[in-house]
């Protein structure tokens, strides 16, 4: 097989030649990614794209398997999960996999936001890229939360029963959406099996829309630290091996901190009270999402009206939607915004102090805390970002990928 | 200008780090004095297993005090092997059990346990052991470790963590409206538990001859729990071993291979 830049590459296997004309699978895994010109100085942050896509493969693979084991009725479900971590061969590796598997999704999705937020990866022309992720985001929060009903505990009862009660907060149709929502006058048996149904669904949607997410990368690419515009080869490395194997390394790092918590503390991201079983007689002290959830929940309780709460909360994601229209800086980069670079920090230690938020009982002076954070959150997008990018002056940039690589490599 | 930014981000940015850790600081202060004191378990740590001798004096405890009113739903006999008992002692253990069942002719039976059977309940259902119990039924004990904040520890505590009526103090009388009936246990959230204290110094005689006080029932029982809430757990540590050991080598060998493939461009 030989290739170069820009003519399709010619195979000397017959039957790879044969297929390739007819359906250019291998013309397009060749150009996508492994000639696919990259630019050469990424660091870390970026491997979490590839990590992200492992781990939703792995989601699924693990799901399969468990959805072949369990049992979606109210009256079997608990034990069938337990069923699986007992007389399931292997069932218990299965079932860890998938509880932390989830956690660690979002650890990663969350670091590649992260990432495209502090880059300015969602700039021209990426916007619809961006959109596109954020799409994900929602679609993954859906899974994950019909997901944690499925066990049919304490706070999977009761989670559901906070999540979808917030529709009824919609004027008129809200009472009817929820019966809709649940399939009865409560949350039972058809609740449980339409979410079975959906968070067996929704991944493979998730799937398609991660392909667009891809393809609208190709278009033009990754972007990188210095948020400039790759000007010719120097500036690029092929995909693979360059970033394939520097992704290899990243993903082992990332799959020891999950193995470490899958095999030795399968339960420390989790909430006990998961471990009793459902009971709608019973409400628990303090219902509490899982933790990926928790600065989103404490926009929620933050707001003293109920259609307020909802609608802040979802607004806290919709802002994300229009993101790319907030930022009025015409620098992509945080190294080169030398005041908005801050900004970015304060934005994570306030999502994280609306984290602690959400992890306690809104009361004393939590609700003060978490207000003033919900406030913050609102204040960085929708005023902070778009005045910022007037009055800031950027650092200047470096004339090409390739000048500032080497000048640091001298330097 | 920026500077004057700068400086109010940075600001900001320690405040609520010191927010949050303020607030943490809080949590644990105000709910230090509810929490059971830790212990050392054989089961703790990467490496811990099961206490097998401890475990299998906590099942004659389970069977012979718990078992009264607490179901282990979860398990079947034949589990039991799995605590180093051969098939005959096994056997020689749920001899004299009754378990329900139904005839050919579908009628129901009383027959002697067989090892595929599961845990004897000790109410029909839960209507009858909440009728028997005051109204509410005593939880299932398979996944008790689990499903309670500070697992054993917690488990351990409330086993011995009751206080008699007579060494109250009126404070705490007063407080949690305590009556001489009622049971009064330092762990259990809110005090006032319906378990009357199900241990007590000789409350059993030990087979193998180990002396059978209030704490050691507790540390017993509570070893045979945590291994019946998750049975699986030495395998899942072994397995947890090999596999970080063959992720680091892989994170070698993927880094060696990454500087060998960068060695060109830097």
């Amino acid at each position: 097989m030989d290739s170069s830049h820009g003519s399709p590459p010619v195979f000397n296997n017959k039957v790879i030649a044969w297929i390739d004309h007819r359906l250019p699978i291998f013309s397009y895994m060749e150009k996508e990614y492994r000639t696919f010109p990259t630019p050469r100085n990424f660091n870390y942050f970026w491997n979490f794209g590839a990590i992200a896509t492992v781990m939703l493969v792995l989601m699924i693979a693990t799901g399969v398997v468990l959805a072949t084991n369990y049992t979606p009725h109210t009256t079997m479900a608990f034990d069938s999960v337990e069923r699986i971590m007992r007389d399931v061969p292997s069932g218990w590796v299965i079932r860890n996999l998938h509880a932390v598997g989830a956690s660690f999704f979002f650890i990663a999705v969350y670091i590649h936001i992260f990432r495209g937020m502090y880059y300015g990866s969602y700039k021209a022309p990426r916007e619809l890229l961006w959109l596109l992720g954020v799409v994900i985001l929602l679609l993954m929060m859906a899974t994950a939360f019909m997901g944690y009903v499925l066990p049919w505990g304490q706070m999977s009862f009761w989670g559901a029963t906070v999540i979808t009660s917030l529709f009824s907060a919609i004027p008129v149709v809200g009472d009817s959406i929820t019966t809709w929502l649940w399939g009865g006058f409560a949350i039972d048996n058809p609740t449980l099996n339409r979410f079975y149904a959906l968070h067996y669904l929704l991944p493979f949607v998730i799937v398609g829309v991660v392909a667009l997410h891809v393809v609208a990368l190709h278009v033009h690419g990754s972007n990188n630290p210095l948020g400039i515009d790759p000007k010719g080869p120097q500036d690029t490395v092929p995909f693979h091996p360059y970033y394939t194997m520097k992704d290899g390394f990243g993903l082992m790092v990332f799959l020891i901190v999950y193995a470490g918590f899958t095999f030795f503390a399968p339960n420390l991201l989790g909430d006990a009270a998961n471990y009793i079983p459902a009971n709608p007689l019973v409400t628990p002290t303090h219902i509490v999402p899982e933790w990926y959830f928790l600065p989103f929940y404490a926009i929620l309780r933050a707001i003293p009206d109920k259609l307020g709460g909802v609608l802040a909360m979802f607004g806290s994601i919709a802002v994300l939607f229009i993101l790319p229209w907030l930022d009025t800086s015409r620098v992509r980069s945080c190294t080169f915004r030398p005041i908005y670079k801050w900004f970015m920090f304060v934005l994570v230690a306030d999502v994280v102090m609306l984290g602690f938020c959400g992890a306690n009982p809104p009361e004393g002076f939590w609700v003060p805390l978490a207000q003033i954070g919900t406030l913050y959150y609102f204040f960085h997008f929708l005023i902070l970002l778009p005045v910022l990018g007037k009055i800031e002056r950027p650092l200047p940039l470096p004339s090409s990928i390739a000048d500032a690589v080497l000048k640091k490599k001298a330097g | 200008m920026r500077r004057t930014i700068v400086s109010a981000a940075i600001a900001l940015a320690a405040l609520t780090a010191g927010a949050v850790a303020i607030a943490a600081e809080t949590v644990t202060a105000s709910e230090a004095e509810q929490h059971p004191p830790h212990r050392h378990w054989h089961f703790e740590g990467p490496f811990g297993t099961y206490d097998r001798a401890a475990a299998q004096r906590g099942y004659q405890i389970y069977a012979e005090v718990c078992s009264a009113c607490h179901s282990l739903s979860l398990l079947a006999y034949r589990n039991l092997k799995e605590l180093d008992l051969t098939e005959n002692q096994v056997k020689s253990l749920i001899k004299d059990f009754q378990v329900p069942d139904l005839n050919d002719d579908g009628q129901p039976i009383e027959r002697p346990a067989r090892l595929s059977d599961p845990f004897k309940k000790p109410f029909p259902n839960t209507a009858a052991a909440a009728a028997a119990n005051n109204g509410k039924a005593p939880p299932d004990l398979s996944v008790i470790i689990k499903a309670r904040e500070g697992g054993a520890d917690y488990v351990h505590g409330v086993l011995t963590g009751y206080v008699p009526f007579d060494k109250l103090s009126p404070e705490q009388i007063k407080e949690f409206s305590v009556t001489k009936d009622d049971n009064f246990n330092k762990y259990f959230p809110g005090h006032k538990i319906a378990m009357p204290p199900p241990l007590s110094d000789d409350k059993v005689t030990y087979a193998d001859g180990t002396k059978a006080t209030l704490d050691q029932e507790a540390s017993d029982v509570t070893e045979f729990l945590a291994w019946a809430s998750e049975p699986h757990m030495e395998a899942r540590k072994n397995t947890g071993v090999r596999v970080i050991l063959f992720l680091l080598a892989m994170a070698g060998l993927m880094y060696v291979v990454k500087r060998l493939v960068w060695s060109d461009k830097h």
